[in-house]
Formats: structure tokens, sequence, C-alpha cells
């Protein structure tokens, strides 16, 4: 498991956990009024989790009129809308506790690179069908156990949107799963293409388990699920389905991180370029 | 278009129950390398709008149909058995409802 | 989304008079022709036709505005456009589908894109410019295909006339989604104002074009028409596109590019200004400004994704092979 550096991913100060990783103080939990070092950590999850899915569905609906099957071309989109709902529920969610009058546009559109907390996995370009399939995979995996212990937690409008997006990840577990399977046992280009984008995929792979203060305070909290409980999971889904695929154990060599501190990799400032154009373009108007 | 591509992709008729309490009904087709695929295809692309509870995908190869040369001979005939159904028998309204 | 009217179909048919009265009895009487029914051959190829460039329309459909998906300019924007789109796609293959109860496969279907055979709708060979141009095409390119597409829910061919009553009413929240778009825009700064009606310039010629040519030009709407492939011809089609659109321009404040535009009191519409045929035939010919590229994006997808298709043929037959040990 990697340790990223502290630091809250909206242009706000990071909360300093830094002297008690190991040993937070008592917090209260959401529900009761939040503690201010409680309300940033939250803030940084939700910049988190929305990056991941904002930047993701990003991707995937780059495919959209591109797929390799018309079925496909219906598929990805339905996946990326998935993933486009909760990255607003979670910009909406913040807006509500920054309380600023700020709405989910401004974190998705008004924020430099650098202030992005997603993984690096996420923005990359989307390669052949093999590789995004794979790493919609990986995510879908890291994703659903991850909703799934949500859907217990301690913040209700986590927990309430952990309900619904736990079917959706099931769903996208099944869909590239299976075609992680049909690549692997397919024909021998097949085979050779999903073994590449495993092996160009695996070192972004770890930082879905990256730990920090924040997120060992929120776990703490009862807020975020433990995240060797979600990588049991994981590990158990991905080994399943790699066999059924005739593809190697999965196992990583190294693991890049940054992302959750917002060092990210070149593609991204492309990615905000396009993303962001209208309202860098014309600021201040209303769409 | 290659050689490669000249196999095609089977068709599958796909059927759709809209809730519980109705049978599957004929919505259209999709194109699946397999019944998985097909299954989920099928989902993708007919039911965006939440149209059902159920699908069934069915290879459209395996669909065997009357011929629609035959249609008099098949269906004519049961149209002057009025005597199935029950508005040929004269019952009292006295009786009540039967 | 799709609104041309019909090119070159060819409804010449070699059977005997007995049978085409008979075909044609039917068809008169609002029976529904359905995919194993004994049909004229014209019949037959007019529908294969149609349906297939009604089907291309909307997979190249998907190339011009999926071009502002990624650049969507708020998520809730970004969210109606990626569904709008996927929506088209969706569209096309339930026409696909259609087609291939006429014995022509989609396999077929995609060649004939893909080498120039098939046309599709000439309003996609415009390229969409500004984000002004997505709300557009919503109001109407979508608009003028409701047009069209209403009627053919009661064409006589039954797989083609089901089709299209699920694409009328999926399709009802595009053209809504499109003038909402331009709503904003004109209600909006100067800037936006001048964005929405920049893009109004650039595609009413375009969007009149795609009912296709005048009816003294078009050779095949009389048998389409008698046979209810088609139940109004490109010009009606045309004129109640351009009443309806006039008010809804006028609603917005933005202004229809036609100096000619005028109201008739006698025929109850608007009399409009030439429409100019001769870049209509050019770009259906191939000569618009982005006929090569459209076609060329299809042609990378589906190249692109061969390997994909055989993968999920090979593995098929591999779990089929293990199921009969």
């Amino acid at each position: 498991m990697v340790s990223a550096d502290n630091i809250a991913g909206i242009g706000m100060s990071a909360p300093d956990h830094a002297a008690q990783p190991q040993d937070p103080a008592p917090r209260q939990v959401p529900g009761d009024l939040p503690g201010r070092a409680q309300q940033d950590d939250l803030l940084a999850l939700l910049m988190r989790l929305g990056d991941d899915h904002l930047i993701l569905g990003h991707r995937l609906s780059e495919w959209c009129g591109h797929a390799p099957m018309l079925e496909e071309d219906l598929a990805l989109p339905n996946m990326a809308l998935d993933l486009l709902g909760t990255a607003r529920m979670c910009y909406g969610y913040a807006a509500e506790i920054e309380g600023s009058g700020k709405t989910e546009d401004d974190y998705a559109f008004l924020r430099d690179g650098t202030a992005f907390r997603h993984i690096l996995m996420v923005e990359q370009p989307n390669g052949d069908f093999a590789y995004t399939i794979l790493r919609q995979f990986f995510f879908a995996a890291f994703m659903h156990p991850f909703w799934q212990e949500m859907t217990g937690l301690a913040d209700p409008r986590l927990a309430a949107h952990a309900q619904k997006a736990v079917k959706e990840l099931a769903y996208h577990i099944r869909h590239s799963g299976e075609w992680v399977i049909r690549l692997g046992d397919g024909t021998p280009e097949s085979a050779r293409r999903i073994g590449d984008a495993l092996d160009a995929l695996s070192p972004y792979v770890g930082e879905l388990f990256e730990t920090d203060s924040i997120s060992i305070a929120l776990t703490t909290a009862g807020v975020l699920p433990d995240m060797e409980v979600v990588q049991r999971q994981f590990d158990a889904t991905v080994a399943q389905t790699f066999r059924a695929a005739t593809l190697p154990d999965y196992a990583p060599e190294f693991a890049h991180s940054g992302g959750r501190r917002g060092r990210h990799t070149e593609y991204l400032g492309h990615l905000l370029a396009e993303l962001q154009f209208m309202q860098r373009a014309y600021p201040g108007q209303s769409w | 278009m290659s050689d490669a591509n000249s196999e095609l992709t089977p068709l599958w008729e796909v059927f759709i129950r809209p809730r519980t309490g109705l049978a599957h009904s004929h919505v259209g087709s999709v194109h699946a390398a397999d019944e998985v695929m097909a299954l989920q295809a099928a989902r993708d692309v007919y039911t965006r709008r939440g149209e059902g509870v159920s699908i069934w995908v069915v290879p459209s190869a395996s669909i065997t149909a009357s011929d629609p040369a035959q249609r008099d001979e098949n269906f004519e005939p049961a149209a002057s058995k009025i005597y199935r159904h029950p508005s040929f028998y004269d019952i009292p309204d006295d009786v009540g409802h039967m | 989304m799709y609104s041309q009217g019909l090119i070159g179909a060819d409804g010449r048919t070699a059977e005997d008079q007995d049978f085409l009265n008979r075909f044609q009895a039917r068809i008169d009487d609002e029976q529904k022709i359905e995919p194993n029914d004994p049909m004229p051959e014209g019949y037959r190829r007019t529908l294969v036709r149609q349906i297939g460039q009604h089907a291309h329309s909307e997979i190249v459909g998907m190339l011009p505005e999926g071009n502002w998906i990624t650049r969507a300019p708020s998520l809730r924007r970004k969210a109606s456009l990626l569904a709008k789109v996927q929506d088209e796609g969706g569209h096309g293959l339930y026409l696909y589908s259609a087609a291939e109860t006429l014995g022509v496969s989609r396999e077929q279907m995609t060649e004939e894109l893909l080498t120039g055979k098939a046309k599709y709708s000439s309003i996609f060979n415009y390229p969409t410019l500004s984000w002004a141009d997505i709300g557009t095409i919503g109001w109407l390119v979508d608009g003028a295909a409701i047009m069209n597409q209403i009627p053919l829910c009661r064409c006589s061919y039954g797989p083609y006339a089901r089709a299209m009553i699920r694409i009328c009413k999926e399709e009802s929240f595009h053209q809504r989604q499109g003038y909402e778009i331009v709503m904003k825009l004109a209600q909006g700064s100067p800037e936006q104002k001048a964005m929405a009606q920049e893009s109004l310039d650039r595609f009413w010629q375009p969007v009149l074009m795609m009912f296709g040519p005048p009816d003294s030009e078009s050779q095949n709407t009389d048998q389409s028409t008698r046979w209810k492939i088609k139940r109004f011809t490109n010009d009606e089609l045309r004129q109640k596109f351009v009443d309806a659109t006039v008010p809804q321009a006028e609603f917005l404040g933005l202004t229809i590019p036609d100096p000619d535009l005028k109201w008739n009191e006698d025929k109850q519409g608007f009399d409009f200004g030439p429409i100019d045929w001769d870049e209509f035939w050019r770009v259906v010919k191939g000569k618009g400004p982005m006929n090569r590229q459209r076609v060329e994006a299809r042609q990378k997808a589906w190249d692109d994704g061969a390997w994909v298709r055989e993968a999920a043929l090979a593995h098929a037959e591999k779990r089929r092979a293990m199921a009969a040990e």
C-alpha cells in the first residue's frame, strides 16, 4: 500500500493530520455537526471521487461514435453516463458543504490541473479497445466493493448514493469483465493486445488503494471504507476474471503515485483544455 | 472490407418484459457473437429508459415462422367458429354476470 | 435524426399486374406489410434504400454532435448530449435491424456506407464549429427529422414503422434539448446571442436542403407515395417545417437569414427564398465540407474494431466447443 503526501485537493489549505496518522484524534461522525477538520477531509474525498469519475467518464465518452461495433457505441456511453452521474453527485455535495455559491460546474471547469485529485490511470489516453476495457474493468472492480462497503457507512449522502452506484458498477464489472475474458481468450491478436494493455496499466493500479492521512482519518471516522477490505475483493474479482481470460496473474512491479496530490501526467492538461474550453473562453456565462 | 470480416456476427431477436405480470414481447434485434454478449447488448440498447425488467434473446436463425402464403388456410378457418366466443350465447340479463 | 428526401431510389418492378394490384389493394387498405409477405421487388428495393439512408444518417450523425461531447459547457449539457448522441446510435441500430428483415445484413449496409454507394443525410457533411451548432442541430435538424419521421410511423412496412415509433418516442427530447440550448444563448450575453445567430445563418439553407430535392425534380416520390413508404412530398414537408420554425425563431429573437421570407395569407404559410440546389447536389455527390472526413471516421472505427469483432467470434466459438464436450 502506497502512502501519499497530505494535501487536500480543492485549493484550500490542507488539514494537517501528519502528526497523528496512526492514531487520529476522536472525530465526530457526519450526521452530527461535523468538525471543521473532518469537513475538509470530506471535501477532499469528494474531489477525489468526483475527479476519478469525471475524468474517466470523459475518456469513455470519447468513444461515442467510434466503437468497434454499434452495440458498443451504446454500451460505452451508458457507463460514461453512470460515471458522470457520480461526479455530479460529488461536486454537488461539495458545493453544498462549501456553501459559497459554488456549483458542480465550478469544480469541473474552473480548477487547474494541479487541483485535480483523480488517480493517474483515468487520465491516460484511451489507447485501443483492450486498454479502454481493461481500465474500465480495474476501475469497476475497485469501485464496486468500495460502494458496497459505503452503503453501511456514516455519511448519509454517500451511503444513499452507494445504493445506486453499487448496481451500476456491478454491471460495469460484468460488461467490461466479459470483454476482458473475450479478448484474453479470443484470437492471438486480441490476447496480445490485452496483454499489452495489462503491462501498460499495471503500474497505475496501486494508486487505487493508496491511503494517506486524509483517507485514514475518514476511515477511522466511519466515512470511508477500509481500503484493505476493498482490495481483497478487488483481488478476488480480478483473479477470477483473469483466470477465465487466460491472462497471467496480476502482479504489478511498482505503482505510480501522485494524482491524489495533484501531480499528474502531461495528458491531463490537454484533457482539461478540451473539457474546460467553453468556460475558459467565455467566462462567467450561463449555458 | 477484408475477408476476415466477412464472417457475420450473428443476429439475435430481443424480447422484453416491460414489468412483472406482462409477457415478454419482441422489441427488435442486436448483433452479438454469443448469448452473453447478446443479453448485454439488448440491455444497453433496448432498456435505456427503463423499458424492462427481464430480457430474452433468441438466435434469429432459431425462429421458425409460419408461411405467409399459408395464412388463409392457417388462420381463416378460425374466423367462422364464432361459437368459441362468449357473445355467441344468449343468456337473459336476469341471470346476472356469467 | 433524419429527414433527407430519398435520393435515387429505383422503384421499377417487374411483377405481373395482377400481383401488383393485389399488393396495392393491401396497401390501400392500410394493411402493414411484414417481412415474409410477398412484395414487389421495387418496393423491397426502395425500402432497403430508404431505411439504409436513414440508418446511415443516424450513424454518421453521431460524428458532428459527438464532436462537442468532450467540450460541452456544463455537466448537465454534457450528460444530455452524450445521451442524445447515444440515442442516434440506437436509432441507427433499430433501422439496421429493420433493413435486416429485408435480407440485407448490417455488414452489407456498412460496406455500402463506407464505399460511398449508400447516401446519408447531406446535413452531416457540414461541420459543427461552435457550441451553438449543437443547439441548432437539435432545434432545426431534429425538428426537420420529426416532420419526416412522424408520418413514417405509419409507413406501410411493419418493421420500419415500428422502428420509427420507437425512434420518435425517444427523439421527443432531442428537439427540446436543442431549443433549450439555443434559447439560453439567445437570452444570454451579446456574444452568446451572436454565436446563436451565426450558427443559424450557417445552418438554415443546409437544413432546408435536408428535405431533399424539390418535387419537380424528384423522380420517385409518386411510386413511394402510392406504396405508402413516403407519406408527404419533400416540398410539403419543407413548407411545414418553415411554418413551424419561423415563430420559434421569432420567440428567440433570432433572424432567419432569408430576405424573401414572408407570410403568405393565401396559402396560410410562409414564402421563402430560393434554395441553392447546386450546393445540395455537390454535397450529395461527395463534395461537401466534411464528406471525406465523415466516411473516414466510420471507416477507421470499422477497421480499428475488426480485431475486436473477430475476437468476440473466436471466443464464442471456443465456448460453443467447450459446451459441446
